[in-house]
C-alpha cells in the first residue's frame, strides 16, 4: 500500500507552492468541478494518494485516504453488509472520499441519518504552512481539541488539502421499502414534515412528478408494520429511483436553465417562485429549475429563513453561496487565515477573497 | 489545589473600575462581589480543583451579556461562562481576576415546533426539561448525559456532551441545527439555521465541544425526535469483565445497533444496587445493559436476537425488563451510579477516556491490574457500545498522597487510551483537567492550529483562557517531566 500514500510529495507540492506564492485548486476526481464559483490556481491532483487504510466492520469505522474513489468504498462496505450513512451523491464515475467530503454533499438519507459532516470521526490534512496535522480520531466519541474534522466537510477545500478520511459506518437495513402516494405539494409537504414527530422508520422522503415518495428501512417487522400503518403504493423499482434522484439524473435536472438548491424548513409552503420544483429531504431541501433572476429567488427564500445554492448552469464568477453576514464574514477569513495564511488553497472557490 | 481570591480590601482600581461597570450595566442582585456568594461558584462537579472569581454577573438578556462583553473586552478582563456547572473537568473554574458568567438565569424554553422537529431553548435550560417539554407531541430530545436532571443546553453544546444513548442516536453535535453566539468582542452571531445546514464553514460543529473558549451561547435549537413506539432493556449478567467486553463487539457484529448499551463491573453494580435497588444480580463481575427501540414488533425481533448473541458470549443470567417500571428501574442504577459510587468512598476520580471497542478487554485488565500495584479501587461504568469508559478511582483526599497517586494512576489510563488508538476523553472535555494529556494526544503543529482557531473568535484571549489547549511551554515542562518510551514530546522546543 506504501504506493498508494503520496502524502510526502503532495506535502513537498504545498511547501513549494507556498514558497513561490502559487494558488492550488485541489482536485480530485474532477466529478464535482461545477459546483462553487470558479476554480482558481494550478491543479493539485490528489487522487494518487488512495487506498483503504483501515477498516474492521466490529468498530463501524472505515479510514481511507481522500484520493480512494468512492465506489471502491463502497464496494468494501457492501461486501461486510455495512453502508456510509449519508448516501453520497456521486456525480461521476470518478468522484473520490475527499472530494465528497470537502464539498459536504449528502443524500437523500440525509435528514435521517445525518449528512457528510456527522458521519466525520477524523481527519488528516496538509494546512497552508505545509504542516501535516492529525484531528479526531477513529473512537465514535472524542472531545478534545476543536472539532477540525468536521469543520473541512464542506469547506471545499479551502483550509487545508484532505490527506485521510475517518468515518463512521453503519449496518444496510435489512429490509427497504418505497411508498407512493398521488398528491399535491401542499399535501406531500405536510405528509412529511408530520412524519418527523411520529415513530416511522423512514429513511428517505421527496416529492417529484406529483408523487410523494416515502422510503422506509429498517428490520423486516419495521418496514412491515410501517407499511400497514402509512398504506400507499409499493414501487417496484425503488432502488434505481433513489439512485437517478441522488445523482440527478432524472429528467427534472435535464435543463439548461440554472438549477437552485433551495433550503428551508421541512414543513415551508410551496414557494412563491415561477419555475419546476423537486422536493427532497422531506421538503427541506428543494430543487429548483428557474430562470427567475436570482436576486429575486435568494429574497423569497430568505423571507422564510431558507437559503440558496447555485448548484448547476449558473454564472460561477458571481457568488454561488449565499452572502454571509459581515460578522460571520469576518470569522470566515480570519478562519481561512488561520489555516492557509498565504491563501494557497482553492482561493474563492466558495466566496470572494476565501 | 485551592487558591484564594483577593479580599475585597486588597481591589486594585482596575478591578473597582471593572465592578462599577458591570454595577451600571446589570441590576444589583445580578453582580454578587461578597466572598459568600461567590462560593457555590467557585468549582464544577471536579471539585479538587477551586478558586473564587472576582466577580459574578448573572445576566438575564442577550443584550445584557452583549454588554458585560464589550466592557470586559475594553477591559481586557477575561470572562468564564457557567451553565449548571455539573462539568467533569474543571472548564468552569473561575479566574481569580476575573468575570464568572452564569446563564443560570437563561431558562426559559422559547419554541417547540413539532412540524419541524426542533426546539428553540435559552442556555440555561436543563437537558431533561427540554424532553418534558417535547413529551406533549410524542417527541424527545436524544442526548440524554446522566447529569440530565441538572446540567444545562449551552452547557451541553460547550462540551458535545453524550449519553447512554448517543450509539444510536449520536452526541449532541449531531442534534443541534443553531446556535446564537456572543464574541468576546460583544457581537452577536447566527451559527447554522433553521434549515438542515447553512451558508459557509461549519461553524456549528467547531463550536460545538468548543469548551466556552470561542463564545458565549445564548440560545440554542436541538432537533427532537419521535418517541420510539416501545423501548426495551436486556440486562446480562457475567462471570467475567473480558467477557462482557466481548459480547459488546459482537452485538454490533451481529449487524444490531442498540439505542444503548452500557456496561457496569462488580464495585458499581454493588454500589448501585444499594444505593437505587435496581434488582442487579450482586454477585456478577459485571452487567450489561442493552436497550432496544423501536416498533413492537422490531424490538421484539432484536431483543430474541440480542438474547442469542449474550447467551453465545458466556452471560451466566439474561433478563428483559419485564414492564416500563422495570426498565425505568435498571436505567435509574445506572444513571446513578456516580453518586452511588460517592457514598462508598470519600472520593472519586472520574476518568473519561475512548478506546477502539476491540481494545476493551484489553484495557479493562490492564486497569485492573494498575488499580491493584496503586492499591485504589477502581469502579467502572460506562458508554461500552461507544468504547467510552469511565473508570472512577476511589480515594480519600484526606489520606496524605493518595489525591496525586490518584492523578498519576488516572493519566497513565487516559495514556492507554491514546496508545491503543482512542483518545483522552470522549465527553467531559479537556477543561483544567487534562491540560497536560493534551501533549500526548497532540502535536505542536496541531496545538498551535487550535490556538489559532482560538485567536480567529478570540483574538485577545479573553475567553476561558488557561483551559481546553495548552501552551506549547506547558507541553514542553510536562513532555520533560513525562519522558515517554524515551522519547521526548515536543522536541522542538527548549527545555527548562
Ligand atoms: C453525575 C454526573 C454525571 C455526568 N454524566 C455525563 C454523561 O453521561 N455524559 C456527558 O457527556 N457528561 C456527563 N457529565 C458531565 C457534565 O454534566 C456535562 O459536561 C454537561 O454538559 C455540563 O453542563 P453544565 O451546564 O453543567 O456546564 P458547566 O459545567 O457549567 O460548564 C461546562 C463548560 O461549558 C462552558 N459553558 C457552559 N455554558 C456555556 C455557555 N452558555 N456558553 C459557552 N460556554 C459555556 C463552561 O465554560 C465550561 O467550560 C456528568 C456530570 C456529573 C456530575
Amino acid at each position: 500500500m506504501a504506493d498508494l500514500d503520496s502524502s510526502a510529495a503532495l506535502q513537498q507540492q504545498v511547501q513549494d507552492a507556498i514558497n513561490t506564492r502559487t494558488p492550488l485548486n485541489i482536485c480530485g476526481g474532477n466529478s464535482k468541478t461545477f459546483l462553487g464559483r470558479h476554480p482558481e490556481g494550478k491543479a493539485l491532483p490528489v487522487s494518487a494518494h488512495r487506498g483503504i487504510v483501515e477498516y474492521d466492520p466490529r468498530e463501524l469505522v472505515l479510514s481511507a485516504r481522500a484520493g480512494t474513489p468512492l465506489a471502491e468504498i463502497e464496494t468494501a462496505l457492501s461486501d461486510a453488509g455495512q453502508m456510509l450513512t449519508f448516501e453520497p451523491p456521486h456525480f461521476g464515475e470518478n468522484a473520490t472520499l475527499g472530494g465528497t467530503i470537502a464539498c459536504g454533499l449528502s443524500g437523500p438519507r440525509r435528514p435521517y441519518a445525518g449528512a457528510a459532516r456527522d458521519a466525520v470521526l477524523g481527519c488528516k490534512i496538509i494546512n497552508g504552512r505545509a504542516e501535516l496535522l492529525q484531528f479526531g480520531g477513529q473512537v465514535m466519541k472524542n472531545v478534545a481539541g476543536y472539532d477540525v474534522s468536521r469543520l473541512m466537510a464542506g469547506a471545499y477545500g479551502t483550509l487545508g488539502v484532505l490527506l485521510e478520511i475517518s468515518m463512521k459506518v453503519l449496518p444496510r437495513p435489512a429490509a427497504s421499502l418505497t411508498l407512493i402516494h398521488e398528491c399535491p405539494q401542499q399535501e406531500a409537504i405536510q405528509r412529511m414534515s408530520q412524519l418527523l414527530s411520529q415513530p416511522v422508520p423512514v429513511d428517505a422522503a421527496c416529492y417529484h412528478a406529483g408523487q410523494c415518495h416515502i422510503r422506509l428501512a429498517g428490520s423486516e417487522q419495521a418496514v412491515k408494520h410501517a407499511h400497514e400503518h402509512l398504506g400507499g403504493e409499493v414501487l417496484e423499482k425503488a432502488a434505481p429511483f433513489w439512485h437517478t434522484l441522488r445523482e440527478q439524473q432524472l429528467p427534472f435536472f435535464h435543463s439548461d436553465a440554472p438549477l437552485y438548491r433551495v433550503m428551508v424548513k421541512p414543513d415551508s409552503a410551496p414557494l412563491p417562485i415561477a419555475g419546476s420544483w423537486l422536493l427532497d429531504w422531506g421538503g427541506a431541501q428543494r430543487w429548483l429549475v428557474s430562470d427567475e433572476p436570482v436576486a429575486k429567488i435568494r429574497e423569497r427564500v430568505a423571507a422564510v429563513g431558507g437559503h440558496v445554492t447555485c448548484f448547476r448552469s449558473h454564472d460561477s464568477h458571481d457568488e454561488v453561496f449565499a452572502t454571509l453576514s459581515a460578522p460571520l464574514l469576518t470569522i470566515h477569513q480570519r478562519l481561512k487565515n488561520s489555516f492557509d495564511p498565504h491563501a494557497i488553497f482553492n482561493r474563492g472557490r466558495m466566496y470572494p477573497g476565501l | 489545589m485551592t487558591v484564594a481570591a483577593p479580599a475585597i480590601a486588597n481591589r486594585t482600581l482596575s478591578q473597582e473600575a471593572l465592578i462599577n461597570g458591570l454595577l451600571a450595566l446589570l441590576p444589583g442582585s445580578a453582580v454578587l462581589t461578597d466572598p459568600e456568594d461567590l462560593r457555590p461558584f467557585e468549582c464544577d462537579a471536579l471539585s479538587v480543583y477551586r478558586r473564587l472569581p472576582l466577580v459574578v454577573v448573572l445576566p438575564e438578556t442577550i443584550a445584557q451579556v452583549q454588554a458585560i462583553m464589550r466592557l470586559c473586552h475594553t477591559l481586557r478582563v477575561p470572562v468564564v461562562a457557567r451553565g449548571a456547572g455539573t462539568g467533569l473537568s474543571g472548564g468552569a473554574l473561575p479566574l481569580a481576576d476575573g468575570v464568572l458568567l452564569s446563564l443560570a438565569r437563561f431558562t426559559r424554553i422559547l419554541h417547540i415546533d413539532p412540524h419541524n422537529a426542533m426546539a428553540t431553548l435559552q442556555p440555561g435550560v436543563r437537558n431533561l426539561a427540554i424532553s418534558e417539554a417535547a413529551a406533549a407531541h410524542g417527541m424527545y430530545y436524544a442526548p440524554d448525559p446522566s447529569s440530565q436532571i441538572a446540567c444545562s443546553i449551552g452547557g451541553n453544546v460547550a462540551e458535545n456532551s453524550g449519553g447512554v444513548h448517543c450509539l444510536k442516536y449520536g452526541l449532541t453535535v449531531h442534534n443541534i441545527l443553531m446556535l446564537k453566539l456572543v464574541t468576546m468582542e460583544g457581537e452577536l452571531l447566527s451559527i447554522g439555521s433553521e434549515t438542515l445546514d447553512s451558508p459557509g464553514y461549519d461553524l456549528l460543529a467547531l463550536l460545538t465541544g468548543s469548551e466556552g473558549m470561542l463564545g458565549i451561547i445564548v440560545e440554542v435549537t436541538v432537533k427532537l425526535l419521535a418517541r420510539p413506539e416501545r423501548a426495551q432493556v436486556v440486562l446480562a449478567a457475567f462471570d467475567d469483565v473480558v467477557k462482557a467486553g466481548e459480547a459488546v463487539g459482537a452485538i454490533i457484529a451481529a449487524g444490531i445497533i442498540p439505542a444503548g448499551l452500557e456496561m457496569m463491573d462488580r464495585l458499581a453494580i454493588q454500589a448501585a444496587e444499594d444505593f437505587a435497588h435496581a434488582g442487579y444480580p450482586r454477585d456478577a463481575e459485571a452487567i450489561l445493559l442493552c436497550e432496544l427501540d423501536g416498533s413492537n414488533a422490531e424490538v421484539s425481533e432484536y431483543i430474541m436476537a440480542v438474547r442469542r448473541v449474550l447467551t453465545q458470549s458466556g452471560a451466566t443470567e439474561v433478563r428483559t425488563a419485564v414492564d416500563e417500571a422495570e426498565r425505568q428501574l435498571f436505567w435509574k442504577g445506572r444513571k446513578s451510579a456516580f453518586p452511588a459510587v460517592g457514598r462508598i468512598s470519600p472520593d472519586y476520580y472520574c476518568m473519561d477516556g475512548t478506546i477502539p471497542r476491540r481494545q476493551l478487554p484489553q484495557v479493562l485488565r490492564q486497569i485492573s491490574q494498575w488499580s491493584q500495584e496503586y492499591g485504589l479501587a477502581v469502579a467502572n461504568v460506562f458508554h461500552a457500545g461507544d468504547g467510552n469508559l469511565h473508570p472512577l478511582i476511589l480515594f480519600d483526599a484526606n489520606k496524605p498522597g493518595e489525591l496525586a497517586r490518584t492523578e498519576e494512576f488516572g493519566r497513565r489510563i487516559l495514556q492507554l487510551c491514546v496508545e491503543v488508538g482512542g483518545t483522552i476523553t470522549g465527553e467531559h472535555g479537556v477543561g483544567m483537567e487534562k491540560i497536560d494529556q493534551m501533549c500526548s494526544q497532540f502535536r505542536s503543529a496541531e496545538l498551535s492550529q487550535f490556538h489559532a482557531v482560538k485567536a480567529a473568535f478570540d483574538p485577545a484571549g479573553l475567553l476561558n483562557p488557561g483551559k481546553a489547549v495548552p501552551t506549547l511551554q506547558r507541553c514542553a515542562e510536562f513532555g520533560a517531566m513525562h519522558v515517554h518510551h524515551g522519547q521526548l514530546s515536543h522536541p522542538e522546543l527548549e527545555r527548562y
